[in-house]
């Protein structure tokens, strides 16, 4: 039974780590269409960001529980500064192109953001476990468990409160909604279509800028961290189907557990179980579990 | 064209022994490109074609850690067939899908492959890899002094069948079925022919060029790791194809060595700024050279017309 | 001559709506049939499920005593059935020649040639022989996207032609070409065809064409058969022209 217990536990951390790196980019790909691959560098910049002005705050007299909205801030901070900044001048250009030239696009500004972070912090790893350190242990049928993968829970599980809200009982969200399903007619209805677009970036960016915040505590942040990120998100979205935040959710649970069970059981198809998955579901149902979009498939 | 090659030949005389390697590894990669531009010509984005690449390498790895086999001219058809063979079997499943589904599921593959090299240590070495130590050329072991040379020269060699097939190929019934794939399916359907098989034998081709690609890095570099089937290097071999162009076989080539060279010597100028300067010129490119690099060569033609017009006047 | 395509009880429902019901047709060899009806009666659902492109929610489909029901595009263009479209499926990215090129090798069973060159010389004569035919002849390298509509309905129906079928099927062959072309064209086509022994079934709008070109006409509305006979007798009966020709 421990077990178990264990692998369900250390699945759900997982899966709300997974949930919060790749929500925003399933909910970005329904409005906009662009699969963003600089989503993992946003996470990085969230995380950096995070790290540094905590690191900062916590040298300060203050009270160690206040810098968990401080991780808040630098993630709001990032998406509104990178946000409308490369969604304005970029994407806003090439959101038509056939699907290459945004993969590509996206891809060259991951490239990019990749430099600045290595340019604006330095190549040496940030540590700030404080904020993780203090949510200190927890006892749970009978194991000693760390406690800050239950705040990620936590944190998860408001994200897609909040963000469920915002799409289904906001004005904003209603436009969303009719963006996601159907762009020239939403502009025709009189919907501001590029302002949408541009919010909607906003927001995803939020996401990954708060995923990466708050993994900051866990890990150590350096350079080349958006790099396995995004392809942990890539997965999941491909499970859960592309535009789908509920999908996602759906797709975190599955390759949070089995990633745990690997561990447990099997160490050496850790990562490969993810992939598998992915690569099953894909063959199974291409459009993974919610996607609405079109498999071409002969 | 005789020029170019001439070029190809003789630069080991003129260039140091360190730009010779770089040239070796630019066209050795430029084959994989090649085999990515293949399929871009038939609307498909292979964001996996890192697997055609591992498997070459870790074929050849294999064969002369495990085997004892040193000899060149087996290596290489091995690593031929390591990545054509690769794709004959994914090929079956990725025939069916297109778009963004497509590249997705190639990604899929590829890091599937990248989590076994990585973690079946015992037999893949892992992370730390596999060596490849120097191989025979007809039972001959080349000097030490020569071995940068000698590879250049099997590199170059290769390419230039490469570029022979692939002419032959881009000009064929086939080849023009790939674009014709691209435009319009039902049409090819209602010709009779199958859009699913054009697909296929593409797509093997294609996987096969992958994997040569790899064997010939793997014995430039001396080593395989389980990187080379990451999705950052499947996503490098994309970049390039875009840097080229897809019209036509030389353009991988061309970008490859576009590539590798700033690549190389962007890191030594200021190494946390290379790959901001490879995002750079991937946008300048998106935004202003959208046929590619080798469109450069159609741009500068028709200005040069342009100029002597004037000229006339 | 012998019954070449034979539809029995051939329906097609979309959920409630009835494309095609009830079919019951029998076409002989060598006939030149004419297909009228308004749109949304039927006749492009008939073409695409006799050529596979869609399933029959019920009924069979014969062609020359093979069952041809539920068999891929492929498959039957493969048994010798060939079909130009009412919106022009062309290769767009590529020029004229090349888009008739790759339809001369498929004709020839060599799509799988990945080393012929295309340009081949016997293939080139075949494939500007046809688009002369067509009246593409100072237009072969041209640029598909560039063609008028008129030119891109012609090459549509030159790339079906290619394939020597036995039985030609048409959908609106002449809608978009200018008036004086449509019966050059026509006069071309069906004289080549007809020497060939190709049997032709083509839908049209244009009376003028059915007229002149038809031996028999079938006469849709609301997915139904409502005449089927002499050109002559179809047209000038009652039901016809007023469901089909809105003449009251």
């Amino acid at each position: 039974m421990d077990t178990v217990a264990i692998i369900v536990l250390d699945g759900i951390g997982f899966a709300s780590w997974l949930f919060l790196i790749s929500a925003g980019i399933t909910f970005v790909f329904g409005v906009l269409r662009i699969l963003n691959v600089a989503h993992g560098s946003i996470f990085a910049l969230g995380a950096y960001m995070g790290a540094w002005l905590a690191a900062w705050f916590l040298g300060g007299q203050y009270p160690a529980w206040l810098s968990f909205p401080i991780l808040i801030v630098a993630a709001v901070l990032v998406a509104v500064t990178v946000g409308p900044f490369i969604e304005r001048v970029f994407l806003k250009r090439i959101y038509q192109e056939e699907e290459v030239i945004p993969l590509l696009t996206t891809f060259a500004l991951f490239l990019i953001l990749e430099d600045v972070v290595r340019l604006v912090w330095g190549i040496e790893p940030l540590f700030v476990d404080k904020p993780f350190s203090i949510m200190g242990q927890v006892r749970l049928a009978g194991i000693s468990y760390a406690g800050y993968p239950f705040l990620l829970t936590g944190i998860a599980v408001l994200c897609a409160i909040l963000l469920w809200l915002v799409i289904n009982r906001t004005y904003f969200g209603r436009q969303v909604t009719s963006v996601i399903g159907d762009r020239e007619i939403s502009s025709a209805m009189g919907i501001n279509v590029p302002r949408i677009d541009t919010f909607a970036f906003i927001l995803g960016s939020f996401l990954a800028a708060l995923g990466g915040a708050f993994t900051a505590p866990m890990i150590s942040v350096e350079p080349g961290m958006g790099i396995e990120v995004i392809v942990f998100a890539f997965a999941v979205v491909g499970i859960g189907g592309l535009g789908s935040v509920g999908g996602a959710a759906i797709g975190c649970l599955l390759v949070g557990i089995a990633r745990a069970a690997a561990v447990h059981l099997y160490p050496e198809l850790e990562l490969f179980v993810i992939y598998a998955l992915m690569v099953f579901v894909l063959i199974l149902r291409p459009q993974g579990f919610f996607g609405g979009i079109e498999v071409r498939r002969i | 064209m005789m020029a170019g090659i001439l070029l190809f030949i003789t630069a080991p005389l003129l260039l140091s022994n360190w730009i010779i390697f770089v040239l070796a590894i630019a066209l050795a990669k430029g084959i994989v490109v090649l085999g990515v531009v293949l399929l871009l010509r038939g609307g498909l984005i292979s964001l996996g074609h890192g697997l055609y690449y591992a498997a070459g390498a870790y074929a050849v790895a294999f064969a002369l850690n495990r085997w004892n086999i040193r000899e060149a001219l087996f290596l290489i058809p091995l690593s031929l067939l390591a990545g054509g063979g690769m794709a004959a079997l994914t090929g079956l499943l990725l025939k069916r899908y297109r778009g963004i589904f497509f590249a997705m599921l190639s990604l899929a593959f590829s890091m599937i492959l990248y989590t076994v090299l990585f973690k079946f240590y015992d037999v893949t070495g892992g992370t730390d890899g596999m060596r490849i130590p120097p191989v025979t050329i007809l039972g001959i072991h080349p000097a030490t002094e020569n071995l940068r040379l000698f590879y250049y020269y099997l590199a170059l060699i290769l390419t230039i069948g490469v570029l022979y097939l692939g002419r032959r190929f881009t000009a064929s019934p086939l080849g023009y079925l790939m674009q014709a794939v691209r435009y319009n399916e039902i049409r090819v359907e209602y010709m009779g022919t199958s859009v699913g098989r054009a697909i296929y034998f593409s797509y093997v081709f294609s996987g096969a060029l992958g994997g040569l690609g790899g064997g010939l890095v793997a014995f430039n570099v001396g080593h395989v790791a389980p990187e080379l089937a990451y999705w950052t290097a499947s996503a490098d071999f994309v970049f390039v194809a875009v840097l080229g162009g897809a019209g036509n076989v030389f353009a991988p080539f061309l970008g490859s060595i576009v590539f590798e060279f700033v690549k190389n010597y962007a890191f030594k100028f200021s190494p946390h700024t290379w790959q901001m300067t490879l995002g750079g010129i991937l946008l300048l490119i998106i935004f202003f050279l959208p046929q590619g690099v080798w469109s450069l060569n159609e741009v500068i033609k028709r200005k040069v017309i342009q100029w002597q017009l004037s000229l006339k006047q | 001559m012998a019954v070449i395509l034979k539809t029995v009880s051939l329906h097609k429902n979309f959920g409630m709506v009835k494309a095609v019901d009830n079919i019951n047709l029998s076409i002989n060899g060598e006939e030149v049939v004419g297909i009228v009806g308004t749109n949304g009666s039927g006749k492009t659902t008939l073409l695409n499920l006799i050529t596979g492109y869609l399933q029959p929610t019920s009924g069979e489909i014969r062609f020359r005593d093979n069952n041809i029901t539920g068999l891929s595009p492929r498959e039957v263009i493969g048994l010798g059935i060939a079909r130009s479209f009412q919106i022009p499926q062309l290769y767009t990215g590529l020029t004229v020649l090349e888009n008739m090129l790759i339809a001369v090798a498929a004709r020839s069973g060599k799509s799988w040639d990945s080393w012929t060159p295309l340009n081949k010389n016997s293939w080139m004569e075949e494939a500007l022989g046809i688009l002369r035919q067509f009246g593409f002849e100072n237009d072969a390298r041209q640029a598909v996207a560039n063609l008028p509509e008129g030119g891109r309905k012609l090459l549509d129906v030159a790339l079906s032609f290619v394939l020597k079928p036995k039985l030609l099927l048409m959908d609106e062959p002449t809608s978009g070409v200018s008036g004086k072309e449509k019966f050059a064209v026509m006069d071309a086509l069906l004289n080549t065809l007809k020497d060939a022994g190709v049997t032709i079934v083509f839908v049209e709008h244009d009376v003028e064409i059915v007229e002149r070109y038809a031996e028999r006409v079938l006469a849709f509305d609301n997915g139904r058969v409502i005449a089927d006979g002499t050109v002559n007798v179809v047209l000038a009966d009652n039901s016809v022209r007023q469901a089909v020709l809105g003449v009251e």
